[in-house]
């Protein structure tokens, strides 16, 4: 008799990667940055989020990756209620999802190849395990000569492509990056976007936001639009 | 091997490498403090337990003369019955030149003549089964001597007291030093947080759980601290190894004698300090990181 692992089931999977629910958000009293905000990311969805300056976009990445609480309203990743987590639970759900930050957050004191195991290094993972992941995605981003090196020795695009290397390493279900494009010329901007669409045919949940509309069109991804605050739904 | 068992990888947080070689130099300066506390504690004690031991092996006895018998008769006669008790080594009168070279350096050459000088004799008890003070003062009454036997009962208290007061002091300096080397680890965790808090950002949004963030604090502190035990600790032994050598088989003074074996009770410092900072580091850094750093 041989014994087969169960299948999931579909009740087994979250079908929605991210929901926020009547989300507001704000920095003082007196300015909103965000204001009912409704929003779902089905599971391996790919949408890009577009608005002005000052619109919401960079607020509502914080919400997402947590390092801000929504002020009203609820979130929930994954399928599970992020907005009452205790603090315990945020590594958790931060290993599950992939960051590009506008300012890269790379750390000046590691090396590149260093920069990029951070997430694998956090998770537990062995230097013997994930070094071959690492370097592999150091030649998919153009940056396998440059392993050993600091940050402060590269250039923005390098930097940018540092950061996206980085998010992506440890093959997350969420990817979550903001103006992930904008350091690096038009061709790496597409190779940059291809590797978003590589991972997101894998099954990975990907939001990208962006001014930078043209971009967002070519993808072919669902289009989110922001205005001073508010989700005003997809953008024409 | 060593290699292979523990591969080397950038440390996750940035060297500060000022604060931190200022932070060594204190923690080495204070368990060198701690270190020569403990020692000088240990010494004390062996010095009290010395002359408590000293005191508690002898007896003197004031004889008074009867009427129609010399005071050194009746010292004599005490020393002679005394001798003959169980538990009494050796019992000997003091003549008058002797006791009053005991009095001497209290009440000066001059007046001595003058003085009704007592009558005493020296009791040198078995170490193994002193005999009690009760004892000799039933032997001396029973052969019809008016004496006062003294067992040094109040001297022995009172340096016993005070070994007991000196190994008081010791123990609270060493917490008191202990605490404010885990002040200083404290202090230095926060600062060392506060400095670096775009990389706990980073770390924490890259899935670092608190405890692992506090984790990195903990064992940079922790060994730096053991490291720096250890040198304070190793000069506390060159210290202590030179006083001994240099006052001989009596240490410094009889008053503080060091013994060679003295020297392993500093061996548990880097430990100790090490772990103090360790768990210093950690909760300091648990209770920042918690305050929603």
């Amino acid at each position: 008799m041989s014994v087969q692992p169960r299948r999931a089931c579909e009740s087994d999977v979250a079908t929605e990667t991210v929901r926020l629910s009547g989300v507001g958000f704000g920095y003082a009293a007196t300015h909103r940055a965000l204001r009912d905000v409704n929003l779902t990311l089905p599971a391996g969805s790919f949408h890009f989020l577009t608005g002005a300056s000052g619109a919401g976009k960079s607020t509502l990445l914080k919400l997402l990756t947590l390092a801000q609480q929504p002020t009203t309203g609820t979130l929930h990743l994954f399928g599970e209620d992020a907005t009452t987590a205790p603090r315990r639970a945020l590594p958790g759900f931060r290993r599950r999802m992939g960051v590009v930050f506008q300012d890269f957050r790379l750390l000046d004191h590691l090396s590149v190849f260093d920069n990029v195991a951070l997430p694998l290094r956090l998770a537990g993972r062995k230097p013997a395990d994930y070094a071959g992941d690492v370097r592999e995605m150091l030649d998919w981003v153009g940056l396998g000569d440059r392993m050993g090196d600091r940050p402060p020795s590269l250039s923005g695009g390098e930097k940018q492509r540092l950061a996206i290397a980085r998010a992506v390493v440890s093959k997350p279900e969420l990817i979550v990056a903001d103006e992930p494009t904008g350091s690096v010329d038009k061709a790496m901007g597409e190779r940059l976007l291809k590797l978003f669409q590589s991972l997101n045919r894998l099954g990975t949940t990907v939001l990208i936001a962006s001014h930078d509309e043209a971009l967002a069109r070519r993808s072919g991804a669902a289009l989110l639009r922001l205005e001073g605050g508010r989700m005003i739904g997809e953008a024409e | 091997m060593i290699r292979r068992l523990f591969p080397e990888r950038a440390s996750l947080l940035p060297r500060d490498a000022g604060g931190e070689a200022w932070l060594a130099a204190l923690i080495a300066v204070l368990c060198l403090l701690a270190c020569l506390a403990a020692v000088g504690a240990v010494a004390a004690d062996r010095a009290a337990q010395g002359w408590a031991r000293e005191l508690r092996s002898e007896a003197t006895v004031q004889v008074r003369p009867r009427v129609g018998e010399t005071g050194a008769e009746a010292a004599a006669r005490a020393a002679q019955t005394l001798a003959g008790v169980a538990g009494v080594s050796e019992a000997e009168a003091m003549d008058r030149e002797a006791a009053e070279a005991l009095l001497r350096p209290w009440i000066g050459a001059a007046a001595l003549p003058d003085l009704p000088v007592p009558h005493l004799v020296t009791v040198r008890l078995d170490r193994a089964a002193p005999a009690s003070a009760v004892t000799l003062g039933r032997a001396l009454a029973e052969a019809g001597l008016d004496a006062t036997v003294d067992d040094h009962g109040l001297w022995r208290r009172e340096v016993e007291r005070s070994a007991g007061l000196i190994t008081l002091l010791a123990g609270a300096g060493f917490l008191l030093t202990a605490g404010a080397a885990g002040a200083a680890v404290a202090y230095a965790t926060r600062a060392g947080m506060a400095a670096q808090a775009g990389v706990i950002s980073i770390l924490s949004l890259n899935g670092a759980s608190d405890g692992a963030i506090a984790g990195l604090y903990q064992w940079r502190y922790g060994l730096l601290a053991a490291g720096a035990g250890a040198l304070g600790a190793l000069v506390a032994m060159i210290t202590v190894a030179g006083l001994r050598f240099l006052g001989g088989a009596e240490g410094i003074t009889p008053a503080l004698p060091l013994a060679w074996s003295d020297l392993l009770i500093l061996s548990p410092c880097p430990l100790l300090a090490g772990t103090v900072a360790l768990v210093a580091a950690r909760v300091a850094a648990l209770a920042r990181l918690g305050r929603g750093h």
